[in-house]
This record gives structure tokens, sequence and C-alpha cells, in this order.
């Protein structure tokens, strides 16, 4: 019976590979269930910062930050976000491929390009394709922190107000919902503005300390809390392109265990059927 | 019924406070700040301390602590934009060298053009499997 017994332990590490993958599946989409519900919580915090910076922008023209002002792209840096883990389908692969198509048109054009990397799946792309990668972070975890990314951010922007980039791009995945996600770049800087028509009557705030300090700091914070909304969404799609691949992963071994079981089956009974002829025959011999 | 103000505290991170209150008080750059409703429009920035709330009719002052952010007054409504890092120049700048180093240690031995030809290859391979694994499944039905 020695075909029956291989075929057995097989069935029983499919087994063992399914009851992970169904883990890992449920696993998944309760974490997905977490993360959209804190890129939920992130949206009031950036709507109403754009509404100060938009209202700001429009009562002091003269003070038109550097983060507004549009300038020739001559260089563009992307911050690519990326999941830390694997197993979760073609979820890195499709925003890669978005990336490189606008990198290519780019590149043609003769505009430079930079990179700072989030998460673990870009930096090792970028680092075996090759590319300008000024930072990076990774290993940010399921609950990612603004602490953790104001670093990259910074480096982002620092290269901005020197000249060196003149566009910041944000290349994240979109949650669509729990079958699709999609690849998305966005604009990060300059926050393209616009004209709110509501701001006709003229008020304005009283700051402290100036309207320049505030309004410097209320677009960087703007800027991060935008990235920081991209890292959340990507987490949620992480998570629910990886609940999809383990539940397909989960499927196939099932398949593949029902297929496996109906060959055990047959060389079990082929090999019982061996056994009785053995012993009608061996029977038949000493009575005969 | 006294008059009251909206407060809402928010951080990027999630909504931390929404209601109605009788006064605020925040711990505003230039000094600590009391805010009662149809006060002048306002925005300032805040320091690392305690956010406190007024909800009137005697009930117990809430605190909420902020390490630093900003604080947006408008007649009937007052939002603090609050931090949910400790800010600081010299951390911020610690962040980025570390983030910028740790770019570097992985790139060292990598090329600084992005070789394109190289990434797609890499991309329509990985696109490939996924598209075998694919058809691998439908076939099987």
């Amino acid at each position: 019976m020695a075909g029956a017994k291989e075929v057995r332990t097989q069935i029983a590490s499919i087994k063992n590979t399914q009851k992970i993958t169904s883990a890992m599946e449920m696993v998944a989409a309760s974490k997905m269930r977490r993360a959209q519900d804190r890129q939920a919580a992130t949206e009031p915090y950036t709507r109403k910062m754009l509404h100060v910076i938009h209202h700001l922008a429009h009562a002091h023209p003269e003070y038109e930050s550097a983060f507004m002002r549009k300038r020739e792209v001559k260089n563009i840096g992307y911050i690519v976000v990326s999941s830390d883990r694997g197993l979760c389908g073609g979820l890195n692969n499709n925003l890669f491929r978005k990336l490189l198509k606008e990198i290519v048109e780019h590149q043609e054009n003769g505009i430079g390009i930079k990179f700072c990397t989030i998460g673990r799946k870009a930096m090792g792309y970028f680092k075996r394709t090759g590319g300008s990668v000024l930072a990076e972070i990774s290993d940010i975890g399921d609950t990612p922190h603004i602490e953790e990314l104001i670093g990259a951010v910074k480096v982002m922007l620092d290269a901005y107000r020197r000249g060196e980039v003149d566009q910041v791009c944000l290349a994240t995945n979109k949650f669509i919902n729990t079958m699709t996600q999609d690849p998305r770049i966005y604009q990060l800087v300059p926050i393209h503005g616009e004209a709110d028509t509501k701001l006709k009557h003229h008020w304005d705030y009283i700051y402290e300390p100036d309207a320049r300090d505030v309004l410097e700091d209320l677009m960087a914070r703007y800027i991060e809390a935008g990235v920081y909304q991209g890292v959340v969404e990507n987490a949620a799609c992480e998570q629910s392109a990886r609940m999809v691949a383990m539940k397909a992963a989960s499927d196939n071994a099932g398949d593949l265990i029902d297929e496996l079981q109906l060959i055990y089956n047959k060389a079990r009974q082929t090999a019982i059927t061996q056994e009785i002829s053995e012993i009608v025959g061996g029977a038949a011999a000493i009575s005969g | 019924m006294s008059m009251t103000i909206h407060v809402d505290i928010v951080s990027a991170e999630g909504e931390i406070f929404s209601g109605l209150v009788e006064m605020v008080y925040a711990p505003g750059e230039m000094g600590e700040l009391g805010i009662a409703p149809r006060h002048a429009p306002l925005l300032t920035r805040l320091k690392a301390g305690d956010v406190r709330l007024d909800l009137g009719d005697g009930k117990e002052m809430q605190h909420y602590y902020v390490s630093g952010g900003m604080l947006e007054v408008q007649p009937h409504i007052v939002t603090v934009l609050a931090d949910t890092a400790v800010r600081a120049a010299d951390l911020d700048e610690a962040a980025a060298r570390k983030a910028r180093q740790r770019a570097e240690e992985h790139l060292r031995d990598a090329e600084s053009q992005i070789d394109t030809a190289k990434a797609q290859a890499e991309l329509a391979e990985t696109a490939a499997q996924l598209r075998a694994i694919d058809r691998l499944r439908k076939t099987k039905r």
C-alpha cells in the first residue's frame, strides 16, 4: 500500500496548508475592516485642513507658499506606497506597472525621477531595477502612524524646497471594494487650490504668531496627512487583496484534496482487492 | 440654555471629540486661550498641553491632551487639528535622516537610474505568473 500511504501524507500536508491559508484569510478580513475604519477616520482632518489652507491662501495671496506655486517640471518625486509583505495577489505589481508607464513617459520628455518608498516591496523593486531612492520607510505594520512617515515625507518636501524636484506625487492603491483595488497616482505638491467662490466676502483670521508661519505649518501637515491617508488606504487594499488571494488558495487546496482523496480511495480499493484475491488464491491452492 | 459653540477635535488618525460646549480652553503658542461662543476668527498653533472643554450645566470639565497642532476658531465652530506625534524641528530632521540612511543602505550597489526595461520585464513575469494561476483555476472548474 505504498502508493496510498504517499497520497495520504500529501493530503495531510495540503490540509495543513489549507488551514494556514484560511486562517490568513480570516485574519486579513478582520484587519481589512479595521484599516477601512482608520481610513475613514482620516477624512475629517484633511478636509478641514484643506478648507483652512484655501481660505488662508485667498485671504493672503502675498504669502503664496512654495507648496502652492506651480513651476516648470524638470524633476518629479514619487512617494510610492507598497505593502511590507507579499501574498496579496497583484496588488503591488499593478501599482508598479501603472507607475512605470508614467515614468517611461517622463523619461522620454527628459524629466528626472526620484523616489521615496514606503513598504518593503517598493524598496525591493527599486533595488532590483535601479532608481534614485531618496528615502525609505518600511515595517510600518498594520497600524501605521503619522510619526513613522514624517521622516520620509520631510525628505521629499526638503527636496522640493531646494528645487531638486518640482512636483511630488503619491502612488498608492485606491480601495474600491473588497474585490477591486485601483492603483492611483495623485499629485501632492504643488497643492492645487481651486478658487473658492464662497470667499468673496471679506473676513480674516487673527493669526498667532503670523499668517506665513501658520500657513507653512498647515501645508506640511496637510501633505503628511495626505501620505498617511494613502498608506492607510493601501493597507486596507493589501488586506482585502490578501483575503481574496488566500480564499483562492484555500479553495484550490480543497480541490486538490478532493482529487487526492479520490486517488487515495482507488489505491486503497486496489490494495484490498489484491489482498483478497491473494487469500482466495492461497486458500484454493491448499484445498486443491 | 446658555450659548454654546461647536467643537471638533480631530487628528490625522481619527476624530477625538465633536459636540457643543460653553467654553474651550486651549494652550496657544502665544499663551493660554479661552474661547467663548462668537469669538472672532482666529488661527493659531498649539503647544503641547491640555485642551479643556467646559460642557456647562455643572458637568465636569473634559480634558484632552494634544502634543501640538492648530486651532481654528470661527464664531460658532472651533476646530482643533491635533498632532498625533510630538513635533520639533530637530526630531523631524532626525526622522528624515534615518529615512535617507535606510535608502542609502539598501541601494548601495544599485543603479541610480531606473532601468525601465528590467523593471518592465520583472512586472511582466509576475503578471504572467498570476495569469497562469488564474487560468489553472478556470480550466479546473
